[in-house]
């Protein structure tokens, strides 16, 4: 057992389960915590992927802000405990369960019997030289300039839709 | 033992899972776009994973990418949400049935 064997399984056990914990619980507010650890053990694994850029981003966007919004929002309004977990239209719920595991079997399937790893083989100097703010700084402002800034213009779009959408009146 | 790129696809396929199961059960329109967050962030672990595998570091631009597109949906939607409940009082989208015919 190597430590990126152990770092791995450590990171992946606490995002597959607070996942699962995320969409049990009735109460939206403890959802969102544990969604928020769920965030931050994919920045671990990112880590453990030489993604050091995306690991940073990932905690300060997605754990910083976006979970923050959604927390003030889950405020804002008025807390209501959902119904437990199979009281209301259970045949539904378990049906829903089913169609997803149908999609994850898929997949499964899919991932073993594809088998990328035969053809991939891990370059380390490689890997930590793609993760590097320097590597995706120069594609970003080089090659990926015009979707840049489409990303710009949407996140300016956003931000007055959303001004606009939350106004009490329109006029 | 290593640890090869089937692991993160794996993981990462749970994740959407888990997902989709999320945004077919709750009833909560704020879980169910928490729940379509972390489809999003499955997605981007896989990015990642290739990008890592793969030497090549334009998954990781992708993600950066994905992770705008998050962060606008998250506020448009909750706006969204929000101009809803001001009018029904209630974020149940079994409630919010208007457009629903």
């Amino acid at each position: 057992m190597t430590l990126d064997v152990i770092l791995f399984f450590v990171f992946g056990i606490v995002a597959a389960v607070t996942a699962v914990i995320m969409i049990t619980r009735s109460n939206a507010v403890i959802s969102a915590l544990f969604l928020v650890l769920n965030f931050a053990a994919l920045a671990g694994l990112y880590l453990t992927l030489n993604a050091q850029f995306i690991a940073v981003t990932q905690i300060i966007v997605y754990a910083g802000a976006i979970m923050v919004l959604f927390l003030f929002v889950l405020m804002l309004l008025r807390p209501e405990n959902e119904k437990k977990f199979l009281e209301l239209n259970p045949k539904i719920k378990i049906f829903a369960m089913v169609i997803a595991f149908v999609v994850f079997a898929q997949l499964a399937y899919i991932i073993f019997f594809a088998k990328p790893s035969q053809n991939i083989s891990k370059d380390l100097a490689k890997s930590v030289e793609a993760g590097t703010i320097e590597s995706i700084g120069r594609e970003l402002f080089t090659n990926y300039v015009v979707p840049f800034e489409a990303a710009g213009f949407l996140l300016l779009a956003a931000t007055i839709g959303a001004l606009v959408l939350a106004k009490k009146k329109f006029d | 033992m290593t640890i090869t790129i089937e692991y993160y696809l794996i993981l990462s396929a749970f994740m959407f899972f888990v997902g989709v199961a999320g945004v077919l059960i709750r009833r909560n329109a704020i879980v169910v776009f928490m729940s379509i967050e972390l489809m999003l962030n499955s997605a981007n672990l896989t990015l990642v994973a290739f990008s890592s595998y793969l030497g090549n570091s334009i998954g990781q631009l992708f993600v950066f990418f994905v992770m705008t597109v998050a962060a606008a949906e998250a506020a448009v939607g909750l706006a969204i949400i929000i101009a809803i409940f001001r009018n029904k009082l209630t974020v149940n989208i079994d409630e919010i049935n208007i457009l629903k015919w």
